[in-house]
């Protein structure tokens, strides 16, 4: 019940900010971090209890009522490892994405808090829906309140970034849904019983041909949101016209759903077609490591640089989940951990300059570092962080990914390692652009506020923390290596 | 004594810590006590330990300490844990050791300069770094060290980063060791597949029982790892970002560029030397590697006019003597030349900085001349530091270790004449542009008036690196031997003492045809100067044999070019296209709806006669 609370809790968080935005943008926004930060502290809470519970491979919390009887859909939300980090992530995310809205939006705030609190709900609902359905709900709940804010609060082009943004990640949904219904007949027509359950569908069985095209369905739809190359193309748009919060939310923690869906459900469901693919899979991901990283390199805008950062270390999730590796099933996770923080750092970061400076465009700073040494000393940590330096989480979640690669395939682990090197190059282009170099902006810029501080300072801390001891999170998902069991080499 | 093992590297790292959070707040003088403090205290531990481990020997010749399990999934496991043997003790103590002498003269040198604190953050980052490099017990957290040398090096090299220039040397060094860092990262990967561990002591239990001798995977391991040295160590052909590398700091050219970091690659082979000597092909390659590059990079010494990119070029083909030592299997003495090595390099380093400092800022050693008597100390100092490196006989630290190297190159069991050749000419090279660099500096008339002269803050640490360039030579390391194998020689091998007659006479030769082409007669070079073909040496020379131009035409045009082209997204022209298609499809349907009646009518019977057609001819 607590994690339907959660989802409640922000949903109705979400509705109290709008009317309260009415009154004052400040009511908004204190109503907006106390909602979240509610939930961290359950999602904490749920963390430490976690620890203490003994049998790791079943499930935690698993609860289920019924909503729509009739076509056996429930709310079933149920709890692991897995999830549990991810809800972590969520909330830490949201709590430092309205914090760095706290300035920025001065119009309708109300209305814009309230999108942002859906978006985390319909986040956190994907994160622990276990029935077909509700997760499908819970994934459209994310994508229009996340729509709504670019559109309304993005910046010049962001009609057609929005409209770019809502297209793709339709299309991917509507073939999801496809896929979704195709299973359920199937496993109504196999067992008499229609319905949603994921663990009741878990046991279907599908012909290959069957089995290839409902995959074909899922991976559209998720490989659309994680994204892989060729089908990124939202992403550069909706990062760069996003809201700061927005760019932060997207990187952050929507294209982790994505890459959630694949191992919990792609995986799972059809073990055969996921075998099947495999090879290919993992070609994209490098392709998109590749690819990412030589377009990252030649981007002036900085968001759509950094967006296309995210593209390169996607493809390592891509290559890593289908190395089906349990060494480097748990770099995924790490990276969608990693990730989520250094990039969201990242955006975050480039939100400040906009503010500060008004523009995106990266040849129009330089030798920033002398008036923001702190800025600097920061982008200097996740721009290194990106190109995996040890130390910093990504570089534990790099390693096992690849290491975890290399025993299944030499070249594709190999290829992705030239990833780190290209990584190298456009990290420090984009570092000596904006940072370093001869002075080009002559009015005088404020280095960080106490608030932006605390937003760096604790992205740093979480960062520096994984790098040095990622134990935590290792045990915590180490039973995906279970439920994967059947798939995994070694 | 060993539970202390951690405060080694945990004194800079504390250093560093303090002074990214409150350096901007301190006073000078504080920011001074704990960037230069948290290396002297670590520079003592370490002595101390040092001390302790050769009076009381531990057990199995080994300190180690177990901080924390790192991670741990399945087979993989790395600990971050330490361990101290006779290897990298000498590691350990010339890096702190030195570390600290240049952090005090450090003091002095970057006085005046803005971002004081930044600069000890930095250094102090780089120490703990490189301390966790030598100290680690698995190759996972060597890497993590070798990653954070890397990055100090790049934040130290664009220390003064307004200047373009800087931040590209800065970002060259970064992009060019990265390369060989990924080689290596793969060998780790390698190796992991193989043996199912990184710990160092595992692999090198494991490997003679896993791999025989010349096996391809074991060759492949070795030749990785070799990448990955060679791009740290700056050996051909990843050697062109140090001299460009000069763009720093001097005492952080002295520090990273010169003793410790470029001596990574060096540590690495020697440390993982069962691994190299199951592989033969790499242990040549590596041999040859070495010798050509001291040859290359000596060449390129013997042209230049800038003092530090000289003091470059001779740090690359020293390293190049150190790889050629382990090519051949002469572990010891390779180790031995990276010892003595630290000493006078540092040196020269830092006395070509208070050179540079007091002539403002003037690198071109043919505007120097006549500092003889300006500039005593530095003077006496540079002159040691510069026997040193040519190794002049009996009374330098560097003639011991070099000349230990060209006997191994002939007879050590790995060792070929033509290497102890490149060698022998290597040694004439290097005392000829040494006596170069000493002549024109400090000889001649005076061409730029000194300013200020240094304070002792920076004349202490060169008469105590002074002396031990002369002394360090008789320090013997015997207990190398626990660690590294004793080199094997040929079995018919000539004495020893007719090679050191012969690279005495190199070595003199060197200096003799220095003192006649710079003292005696100068017009001679004057007029090589006329001719056309010399000239053009001398520039290949001067641009590093054009290593520069080629990786500029074969990746990094071809690179940005195609980055460039694609700057848009070629995939993005198939959504847009598509969008595209349908505006034209709405666009012609759209013609249709025009609001004109009798169009619609036409429309209607069109229609009709369509439908009422199809029925007639079913």
């Amino acid at each position: 019940m607590i994690l339907l609370w959660m989802i409640i809790v922000l949903l109705a968080g979400g509705l109290l900010c709008w009317l309260l935005g009415r009154q004052s943008a400040g009511y908004a926004r204190w109503t907006a971090l106390l909602t979240v930060s509610a939930d961290m502290v359950l999602a904490c809470c749920l963390c430490w209890l976690y620890h203490e519970f003994p049998d790791k491979s079943s499930w935690f919390i698993n609860y289920q009522i019924n909503w729509i009887p009739s076509m056996g859909v429930s709310l079933h939300v149920a709890l692991d490892g897995f999830g549990m980090v991810l809800l972590l992530l969520t909330f830490f995310l949201g709590i430092l994405a309205v914090l760095c809205s706290w300035n920025e939006i001065r119009e309708r705030a109300g209305f814009y808090y309230f999108n942002l609190l859906w978006t985390l709900a319909g986040i956190s609902g994907v994160f622990v829906a276990m029935d077909l359905f509700l997760f499908y709900f819970c994934w459209e709940v994310m994508l229009i309140p996340m729509y709504l804010l670019i559109i309304l609060w993005g910046d010049s082009r962001r009609r057609y970034a929005a409209y770019k943004f809502f297209l793709f990640t339709q299309a991917g949904s509507l073939l999801m849904l496809l896929s979704i219904l195709a299973v359920y007949f199937i496993h109504g027509q196999q067992t008499g019983l229609y319905t949603f359950d994921y663990f009741e569908l878990l046991r279907t069985t599908f012909q290959s041909g069957t089995a290839w095209w409902i995959m074909a369905g899922f991976m559209i739809a998720f490989t659309i949101k994680l994204p892989m190359v060729p089908f990124h193309n939202w992403l550069p748009d909706a990062h760069s016209e996003a809201p700061t919060a927005g760019s932060l939310l997207l990187a952050g923690l929507l294209l982790k759903t994505g890459a959630y869906g694949i191992i919990r459900f792609v995986l799972p469901l059809l073990p055969e077609a996921s075998v099947a693919i495999s090879w290919w899979a993992m070609l994209f991901g490098v392709i998109g490591i590749i690819y990412g990283a030589f377009l990252a390199f030649s981007q002036t805008d900085i968001k759509r640089l950094i967006a296309y950062t995210s593209v390169s270390h996607m493809g390592f999730v891509l290559t890593g989940i289908f190395s089906f590796s349990e060494i480097a099933m748990q770099g995924v996770v790490m990276q969608m951990l990693t990730h989520g923080l250094s990039t969201g750092a990242l955006f975050v970061m480039a939100g400040m300059l906009k503010e500060r400076l008004h523009t995106r465009d990266i040849t129009k700073m330089g030798g920033l570092w002398t008036s923001m040494p702190a800025m600097g000393g920061a982008a200097i940590l996740f721009t290194m962080a990106s190109s995996g330096l040890p130390l910093l989480g990504n570089f534990i979640a790099e390693l096992f990914i690849l290491l975890g690669t290399f025993t299944v395939n030499v070249l594709f682990s190999v290829l992705a390692s030239v990833g780190l090197v290209l990584s190298a190059l456009y990290g420090l282009r984009l570092l000596q652009r904006v940072f370093m170099g001869a002075i080009v902006v002559t009015n005088p810029v404020r280095d960080l506020s106490t608030r932006e501080m605390l937003i760096m300072a604790a992205l740093s801390v979480s960062i520096v923390a994984l790098g040095l001891y990622p134990q935590p999170v290792i045990d915590t998902v180490h039973h995906l290596s279970f439920t994967l069991q059947p798939l995994l080499h070694e | 004594m060993q539970q202390y093992l951690y405060l080694i590297p945990a004194m800079p790292l504390i250093g560093f810590l303090l002074l990214i959070t409150g350096g901007a707040q301190f006073p000078r003088y504080v920011t001074a006590m704990i960037g230069a403090g948290s290396i002297c205290v670590s520079a003592i531990i370490a002595i101390t330990m040092g001390a302790q481990f050769l009076l009381y020997p531990p057990l199995e010749g080994v300190y180690h300490q177990q901080l924390w399990h790192w991670f741990n999934i399945g087979k993989l496991h790395a600990d971050i844990g330490l361990q101290l043997d006779a290897m990298s003790l000498v590691f350990v103590c010339i890096i702190t050791f030195i570390g600290a002498l240049i952090h005090i003269y450090s003091i002095a040198f970057m006085e005046h300069d803005r971002d004081y604190a930044r600069f000890f953050a930095s250094m102090n980052l780089f120490v703990c770094s490189m301390l966790l490099l030598v100290m680690a017990n698995n190759l996972v957290l060597l890497y993590l060290g070798w990653e954070g040398v890397g990055l100090c090096s790049f934040l130290l090299i664009g220390f003064w980063y307004e200047s373009e220039a800087n931040c590209m040397a800065a970002r060259k060094a970064f992009v060019i060791t990265r390369i060989g860092d990924t080689a290596m990262i793969i060998g780790l990967f390698l190796l992991f597949r193989e043996l199912g561990t990184l710990n160092i002591r595992e692999i090198l239990a494991l490997a003679p029982q896993y791999f025989t001798t010349g096996n391809t995977t074991v060759t492949w391991i070795a030749l990785l790892l070799l990448a990955g040295g060679m791009g740290k160590s700056a050996q051909l052909p990843l050697q062109t970002w140090l001299p460009d590398a000069m763009a720093g700091p001097s005492p952080v050219s002295a520090l990273i560029h010169a003793a410790t970091m470029v001596t990574a690659g060096v540590y690495l082979i020697a440390r993982m030397h069962t691994i190299f000597e199951l592989s033969p092909f790499t242990m040549h390659l590596t041999a040859i590697i070495g010798a050509l590059t001291l040859l290359v990079a000596g060449c390129s010494a013997m042209v230049q006019t800038d003092i530090k990119r000289i003091l470059a070029y001779s740090t690359i083909s020293q390293i190049g003597y150190m790889f050629l030592a382990l090519g051949v299997g002469a572990w010891s003495a390779a180790i031995f030349h990276f010892f003595t090595h630290a000493f006078f390099k540092a040196l020269l380093f830092l006395a070509a900085g208070a050179v540079i400092e007091t002539l403002h800022h003037e690198h071109n050693i043919f505007k120097m001349g006549g500092l003889r008597k300006d500039m005593p100390l530095i003077f006496r100092t540079f002159i040691i530091g510069a026997a040193a490196l040519a190794a002049v006989p009996f009374v330098t630290a560097g003639f011991f270790s070099k000349d230990e190297i060209l006997w191994f190159a002939w007879s050590a069991a790995g060792g070929h004449p033509l290497l102890w050749v490149t060698g022998l000419l290597g040694a004439f090279i290097t005392a000829f542009y040494s006596t170069r660099l000493i002549l024109v500096v400090f000889w001649g008339e005076r061409q730029t008036t000194p300013g200020k002269l240094p304070s002792s803050a920076m004349n202490i640490p060169l008469v105590i690196l002074a002396i031990f360039s002369i002394g360090a030579g008789w320090i013997h390391l015997p207990h190398l031997t626990q660690v590294l194998p004793e080199t094997v020689l040929k079995p018919a091998h000539p004495e020893e003492i007719i090679f050191q007659f012969i690279a005495i006479f190199s070595t003199l030769l060197g200096i003799m045809t220095g003192y006649m082409l710079y003292y005696l007669y100068p017009h001679t070079i004057r007029g090589w100067k006329e001719s056309e073909g010399l000239m053009s040496v001398r520039n290949f020379f001067y641009a590093g044999w054009k290593f520069d131009q080629l990786y500029d035409v074969l990746f990094v045009r071809p690179f940005v070019f195609i980055t460039q082209v694609n700057r848009n997204d070629v995939t993005d022209k198939i959504y847009s296209g598509i969008a595209t298609i349908h505006l034209q499809l709405n666009r012609f349907l759209s013609v249709s709806q025009n609001g004109s009646l009798r169009w619609y009518v036409a429309g209607v019977l069109i229609g009709i006669l369509f439908i009422i057609t199809l029925q007639i001819l079913r």
